[in-house]
């Protein structure tokens, strides 16, 4: 008699657990869902049709991709994904470069001033860098970067995270490895890259794929240092030029936010785990 | 000689990092600070004219201003976001923290917002919280059916829609949402993180002494959680004091100034118009302050009891 009971007590239970996952779901989604549906509304096919008219325009009648060719013809987005390409690509690339050097002589090398390096590195994490801003915009000036796909770059290449991401790979490869390395007469330079570096590949990725998306979407430190160069902006900037540019038009403006989208749900789609595993949370 | 070999190859790999962090990490928190004292504005920044030093002016300036005293204001009001963010997160991962079919689904999607630009969000949330929006639309079908029931019994509700970035009464804690939104999967993560590193036999040695699972939660459960709810509120506090994108792309501060921050005023000083960079470095650092003393407590108020330390 007490057996069925506690199935139903279980399935009553199960069925209350789904619910709350699909609103939670629904609440972390919905924005998503409703601004794919709009950028694949065909808005020609009927007059007055509204992104507001609910719930109708969650699910378009005619579905059409021309708001994606739209707005790539009335708003230059070919430019500012090329510039989001070029921006990321540059930021992945000097993080990788810069954290996979620093990590070496801090994970297997014995010298002087170790300690105190790997402490002052750790100590960004916790420096007052709200207004760091504004100090760099003055020395990119100086330098001649402000205003350029560099002078958003290089400010943002060595942090921390990357460092101490590097540097945990590199601890995990045994010490004899490095020893039978330089019996045979390896230089250290050819044991970072012929060793350290094929080993610690998964990390690499790791990094990689966070300062892909972090550099992506990031908002705040490109539209400063393009202030005076709104040409090489991001989509990530441009995006709220957008916004207000065709303000007229929310069918377009939804096509551009999913341009932007797509390429992050796709890597995170592949690389959910490195996500997942709180990685991120590590030391950030 | 082959030491110091070693040696300047240690500082040869090391060299990229330091030379950037030093100059664009540590560089600033030293000149940000002297730049406080100092009247640096657009005129340095064009030419080479060096700024002049001015003591402790900016301070009595910044001090004077009401703008500054709304920002640290509205800085304090959006750490609100901060317990109902820590709970919803912890209550979140402790939901997916089972083995259930589909599971790895529902936590995926809960960190897509997490990958969200800040843009986007404000392109999406922008729709949502318009007059004609979909929060509008969901009110007034509460309301319609609310008033079927007090139909009943004569009453009637009212609801008129209103944008709610527009509204100086609810633009706050619109974007408040946002950064919930895009907050609570990060710290679901992390919470995750840490509910797994708990031993099952503690929770199950609970549950047969006859304690109820939300016995278990609380007494069990949270004590163990207490440093990732410390780690998990602090980074969540100091993002919450420090938070200015989320204003600009939605309301630039506006309307009547009921969404300036602190940080705000740092920017629009900064950036606003007169590239005034003496000021903005002087509330910069008003600021840094105040998040300073705001981890502190955080920290004191999150530490274990000792007198519970010992029990346990």
């Amino acid at each position: 008699m007490t057996r069925p009971r506690v199935n139903t007590t279980r399935s009553i239970s199960s069925v209350l657990t789904y619910a709350g996952l699909i609103l939670i779901a629904l609440f972390a989604l919905f924005p998503f869902l409703w601004t794919l549906a709009i950028s694949l509304t065909d808005k020609t096919v009927t007059s007055g049709v509204s992104i507001y008219d609910f719930p109708g325009s969650l699910f378009p009648k005619v579905v059409t991709l021309n708001n994606f060719f739209a707005v790539f013809r009335d708003f230059s987005l070919s430019k500012y994904l090329w510039n989001s390409v070029v921006i990321s690509g540059l930021s992945v690339i000097g993080t990788l470069l810069v954290s996979a050097l620093a990590a070496y002589p801090l994970s297997k090398l014995e010298f002087p001033g170790r300690n105190i390096i790997f402490t002052a590195i750790l100590s960004t994490l916790v420096l007052p860098s709200e207004t760091s801003f504004i100090v760099n915009v003055i020395t990119l000036n100086r330098i001649g970067l402000l205003g350029t796909y560099w002078g958003v770059v290089i400010p943002i290449i060595a942090t921390a995270f990357g460092i101490f991401l590097m540097r945990q790979a590199y601890m995990s490869v045994p010490d004899a490895l490095l020893e039978a390395a330089r019996m045979d007469g390896a230089t250290e330079l050819q044991i970072l890259f012929r060793v350290m570096i094929p080993l610690s590949i998964p990390s690499l990725t790791a990094l990689g794929i966070f300062t892909l998306v972090n550099t992506w979407n990031s908002y705040f430190w490109p539209s400063i240092a393009l202030i005076f160069n709104p040409e090489l902006q991001p989509l990530s900037v441009a995006m709220l030029q957008l916004k207000s540019q065709l303000n007229h038009d929310p069918f377009n403006i939804a096509a551009g936010a999913m341009i932007m989208m797509i390429p992050v749900m796709v890597i995170f789609a592949f690389a959910q785990r490195f996500f997942m595993r709180g990685l991120e949370g590590a030391v950030k | 000689m082959r030491k110091s070999n070693t040696i300047i190859l240690a500082y040869a790999f090391l060299a990229p990092a330091l030379i950037l962090m030093a100059l664009f990490t540590f560089y600033p928190v030293i000149y940000g600070s002297w730049l406080g004292f100092t009247d640096y504005s657009q005129k340095n920044l064009s030419g080479e004219v060096p700024a002049n030093f001015v003591g402790l002016d900016n301070f009595k300036t910044v001090f004077a201003d009401e703008l500054f005293r709304t920002g640290i204001w509205n800085s304090l009001k959006y750490l609100l976001v901060v317990p109902m963010l820590q709970f919803a997160s912890l209550g979140v991962a402790v939901l997916v923290n089972r083995k259930l079919p589909a599971i790895t689904f529902f936590r995926a999607a809960y960190y897509v917002p997490v990958i969200t630009s800040i843009s986007l969000a404000s392109v999406m949330w922008d729709w949502v919280y318009s007059k004609d929006g979909v929060l509008n639309w969901g009110l007034k079908f509460i309301v319609g059916v609310l008033n079927a029931v007090a139909s009943i019994f004569g009453g009637k509700l009212e609801f008129d829609a209103f944008g709610w970035l527009n509204n100086p009464d609810t633009a706050i804690w619109a974007i408040m949402l946002v950064t919930f939104w895009r907050g609570f999967g990060y710290y679901m993560v992390l919470y995750l993180g840490g509910l797994q590193a708990i031993p099952l036999e503690l929770e199950e040695a609970a549950r047969l002494d006859g304690a109820t699972p939300s016995q278990t939660f609380w007494r069990v459960t949270v004590p163990l959680m207490r440093p990732t709810i410390l780690l998990c509120s602090l980074l969540s506090t100091l993002a919450a004091i420090r938070v200015l994108e989320e204003i600009i792309v939605f309301t630039n501060g506006g309307p009547l100034n009921s969404t300036y921050t602190s940080l705000m005023y740092v920017y629009s000083k900064a950036f606003g118009s007169k590239f005034a960079f003496g000021t903005a470095s002087a509330a910069g650092l008003l600021i840094a302050i105040v998040g300073f003393f705001l981890s502190y407590l955080n920290f004191k108020l999150t530490q274990e009891p000792p007198d519970r330390s010992r029990k346990a």
